[in-house]
């Protein structure tokens, strides 16, 4: 009987060589594929058990992992709350991460990043779980507030840069959402909410200062057609411009009006007094003078069309290609196609105000460790030169001359000096007008950047203009951090 | 003069008390990596659930000192071995599963049930033949256990499958013991009739056929399984006792067509069950398509056995740092994605060979025994151990469909450590007769006067 048996021996082999080959096939070969599976809880875990970073603003974490006793082990949370909804964003056991930095940022904060790799290569040898690092953001929690009370109830977006580094001091958008209700280890709490945020009419989850549908800018786009005219050589403050009650496009039967109706310094204006007045008439003719490209190129110059994240991605504003004359009249005031992001229209005032060098924003002011040693800190990068040292002042001057007796006096700031322009931007017929404000102070010497829009005139409906509305939000967030 | 000399086989007895040192070091190690991981500290429990396994595996270790000196030294170490890995994840799913479960000090409590009875099978079981005395009753033993299930009121259908029965508290699965019985009754029927079954019979055109009254007790063995499938929706049991049959008649007879017609009749009645039965071919769609949308929609439990699988890969998550706890079943029929999620891919390695190399001793076994019954004995039970663990297994790893077995000496579950702790102690007495010295052999010694050769034979080189 041993002849069998020793073959019954062999087929047994085989037996286990199959099981072999199966399970190596399972781990080794498809390891990575099936890691990869949609609903994969286990993938999932791995993530959510390791310690994320916190992100600090001076000092005091908007968001943070704690210890819990549960599957995930790591509850976040946003002490921050909705003020700071769309910097820190959400990170959701159900729908990842997203929203603002927990997206833009993850490597960092999971501790993933290559820059990183030393450092986990020391956990390993320590045997210590990896940790993520903890972000201390650049926002001045008092510009920040301000905006967001400046805001209220209304639609809308305030960015606040430091002109002199590209500093983010403010960024809020409204409506905003409470993270935290995205963050809780409660499955139907979290679809609930996560539905109940995806369907709101004011699309809460769109962070409106870096991305969304982008704005008309209106009448801030002056301070760019402006610069074009300035640095053309051609133009300076006291260039003599045509300022008509109506001005005629040229190969249509449409008249470009002024917003008041009536003509600028009775018909004939300085560029100085047509930015003070925000003359229409004057813009528009002189954006014909320049023609489109000069307009494009020296909105290219202050950072339109260029892809910037910091880290989060800025949809890039743009001026359009291929325009006509009359389009380009119209262009020359900030409407027809021009697009711009409220981040866009801060760094033209930043880069005004910081003598023509356009620097490039950013959020995250330090990288530090679990134990709080500093890994990394950002270093201020300039973009480009938006306009010449000379330009820049004439730009300045023109620009406090609005705040002081133009449309913008309600962004003044006693014993401060403010630079600023205002903008009302139609983006529909029968609909009330987006107000604008972007300013710095400051004037001399700015440590302040500020763009305000307000949707569809906010509170003020129909008689919204940039310089009512959106002036006074502006002043406030300067006032916070110049004269606190 | 010259003499004869009796080679005397060793014992290995202390060999085999070094390696129960060993697995119970072990065990002892990967329980406290459990404790180390889910709850960072040394489990408080470490000495005292040691000193159970220590106790227990070296006592065992003595009885066979005492009676069966020359018994296969690897054997026990093995079977401990495994017995202990399963009690360690069965205890790291209690931790996982919380306060209430207690899964694992149950399982210690069959385990040492287990090791008990399989001392008393060697202490009462003299020698392995005397169980062929008993050859038809084990049959009806066996077939009373196997339909035990299907008795109203006793049997309890768990998860669609009626293999259980109820005893006042106690649940048990009587299959388990018709699986020794019925490999008793096959080896004691076996050497009765190999002859009639080997040698009487026709030729058809060149292939052996049998004679159609030997054909009946592979026709019964066939229906029985069958009944098994059907009756009680138990595809793995049904799969085990056919093969094992056809395995052990074919090595009783030596006859290739007797695997030709087992495997004929397996597979109408695999076809015939798949046609008829909507819970085969469930299993045979989670087989072939477990991704699929029909497949999730009513089952996902193989794809996250998979999933564990995968978020093992080579070298494992560790004990204690990975989530078995999310595949269903993860300490019966699913522990070995457990062990291969927490110790990789090299771990399920080391748990194959452990089954691989015990198999490999019981027909060792097998072999070197003398007398016939013995031999298809040990082939037989050793059989069963790699063929429910190649189901078991392969079944989890998409070698064959899903079928629902418990993984010997791993998983939760007290008549299978009942059972397996019985086939080991069955393979040990039958190795122990098989090691020992013949008995006192006659000394033959060559007479002094014996004819020296005159002249010296030239030397061969070899």
């Amino acid at each position: 009987m041993n002849n069998p048996i020793r073959r019954l021996a062999l087929v047994m082999a085989c037996m286990f060589a199959s099981l072999l080959i199966a399970s190596t096939w399972i781990q080794f070969f498809q390891a990575g594929e099936l890691r990869d599976k949609p609903g994969n809880r286990r993938t999932l875990l791995a993530t959510y058990s390791r310690e994320r970073g916190s992100i600090l603003v001076d000092g005091e974490a908007i968001a943070r992992s704690e210890k819990v006793d549960d599957e995930f082990q790591y509850q976040r949370s946003y002490p921050g709350g909705p003020a700071y909804g769309h910097i820190t964003g959400y990170y959701s056991f159900l729908y990842g991460s997203g929203g603002g930095l927990e997206n833009s940022a993850d490597e960092l904060l999971t501790g993933d990043a290559p820059r990183l790799f030393f450092r986990r290569l020391g956990d390993l040898i320590t045997a210590r779980d990896p940790s993520g690092v903890n972000l201390e953001l650049t926002i001045d929690p008092r510009a920040q507030k301000a905006a967001e009370r400046g805001l209220g109830n209304q639609r809308g977006a305030v960015v606040a840069l430091d002109p002199r580094s590209g500093a983010i001091l403010a960024m809020v958008s409204h409506p905003e959402y409470d993270p935290n209700r995205l963050s809780g280890h409660d499955a139907d709490e979290v679809t609930k909410a996560w539905n109940q945020l995806n369907k709101a009419s004011g699309k809460p989850m769109i962070n409106r200062a870096i991305g969304g549908d982008l704005y008309p800018p209106g009448s801030v786009f002056k301070v760019i057609t402006a610069a074009a005219a300035l640095s053309s050589g051609e133009y300076t403050e006291q260039s003599s411009l045509p300022g008509p009650a109506k001005l005629r496009l040229p190969q249509t039967n449409v008249d470009l009006p002024n917003a008041g109706g009536g003509s600028c310094n009775g018909g004939q204006t300085d560029l100085g007094l047509a930015l003070e007045r925000s003359c229409n008439t004057a813009f528009g003719w002189l954006g014909m003078q320049l023609g489109a490209d000069a307009m494009r190129e020296q909105a290219r110059k202050f950072g339109f069309g260029q892809q910037l994240n910091m880290p989060m991605p800025v949809t890039p504003s743009s001026v359009p290609e291929q325009i006509n004359e009359p389009q380009e009249a119209l262009t020359a005031i900030g409407q027809y196609d021009v697009r711009v992001t409220p981040m866009q229209v801060a760094m033209v005032a930043a880069a005004v105000g910081n003598e023509g060098k356009l620097m490039k924003p950013y959020l995250i002011r330090q990288t530090r460790g679990a134990d709080l040693d500093v890994l990394d800190q950002t270093r201020p990068e300039q973009l480009g030169r938006a306009v010449d040292k000379g330009t820049a002042a004439t730009l300045t001057h023109m620009m406090e001359r609005v705040v002081e007796s133009g449309t913008g006096t309600r962004a003044q700031i006693d014993g401060v000096r403010v630079a600023g322009k205002s903008g009302t931007a139609e983006h529909g017929e029968g609909r009330n007008p987006h107000a604008w404000f972007m300013a710095f102070a400051p004037a001399q010497n700015p440590t302040i950047a500020v763009a305000v829009v307000v949707e569809d005139g906010g509170n003020a409906g129909s008689e919204a203009a940039g310089g009512r509305v959106s002036a006074p939000i502006a002043r406030d967030v300067m006032k916070a951090v110049i004269a606190p | 003069m010259s003499t004869v000399t009796q080679f005397v086989p060793r014992t290995r007895r202390n060999v085999e008390l070094l390696l129960v040192l060993l697995a119970c070091a072990i065990v002892m190690v990967a329980y406290l990596a459990v404790g180390l991981a889910v709850n960072g500290q040394v489990p408080l429990d470490l000495i005292t659930q040691g000193a159970w396994l220590l106790g227990l595996t070296v006592a065992f270790h003595v009885v066979l000192r005492w009676r069966a000196a020359y018994a296969d030294p690897l054997l026990l170490p093995i079977a401990a071995l495994l017995n202990g890995l399963g009690l360690v994840m069965i205890h790291r799913l209690d931790l996982a599963k919380g306060t209430e479960s207690a899964m694992a000090s149950r399982q210690l409590m069959w385990s040492a049930l287990g090791m008990v009875v399989a001392c008393l099978v060697l202490v009462l079981l003299r020698d392995h033949r005397q169980l062929r005395r008993y050859t038809y009753t084990t049959m009806a033993a066996g077939l009373v256990f196997l339909l035990l299930p299907l008795v109203p009121f006793l049997g309890r259908s768990v998860y669609g499958a009626r293999i259980w029965i109820n005893i006042g508290p106690f649940s048990f699965q009587p299959g388990e013991i018709a699986k020794i019985l019925l490999t008793i009754f096959f080896a004691g029927y076996l050497v009765q009739t190999r002859d009639a079954l080997a040698l009487v019979g026709r030729s058809v055109l060149g292939f052996p056929l049998p004679r159609g009254r030997d054909l009946g007790p592979i026709l019964i063995a066939w229906i029985a399984s069958l009944l098994v499938l059907v009756l009680e929706r138990d595809l793995g049991s049904s799969l085990l006792f056919f093969g094992l049959f056809v395995a052990m008649l074919y090595v009783a007879t030596e006859r290739i067509s007797w695997i030709a017609i087992g495997m004929l009749l397996f597979g109408g009645g695999a076809y015939l069950a798949y046609l008829l039965f909507d819970h085969v071919q469930q299993r045979v769609m989670f087989w072939l398509n477990p991704w699929s949308e029909t497949a999730l929609a009513q089952s996902d439990q193989l794809v996250r056995g998979l999933m564990g699988m995968g978020a093992g890969g080579i070298l494992g998550t560790g004990l204690g740092s990975g989530h078995p706890y999310l595949t269903y079943f993860a300490e019966s029929d699913f522990i070995i994605p457990s062990f291969a999620e927490e110790l990789g891919l090299a771990g399920l390695f080391a748990i194959l060979l452990l089954y691989a190399l015990l198999v490999e001793r019981g027909l060792r076994t097998a072999l070197g025994t003398r007398d016939g019954f013995g031999k298809l004995l040990a082939t037989g039970l050793s059989f069963s151990i790699a063929l429910q663990v190649f189901v078991v297994v392969g079944g989890v790893t998409r070698v064959i469909p899903l079928t629902g077995l418990t993984t010997p000496f791993l998983s939760q579950g007290g008549s299978s450590l009942l059972a397996n702790w019985t086939i080991v102690a069955i393979l040990l007495r039958i190795s122990d007769h098989a090691r020992r010295p013949m008995p006192a052999p006659v000394k033959v010694t060559m007479p002094d006067s014996a004819p020296t050769p005159t002249t010296p034979r030239p030397a061969v080189k070899p």
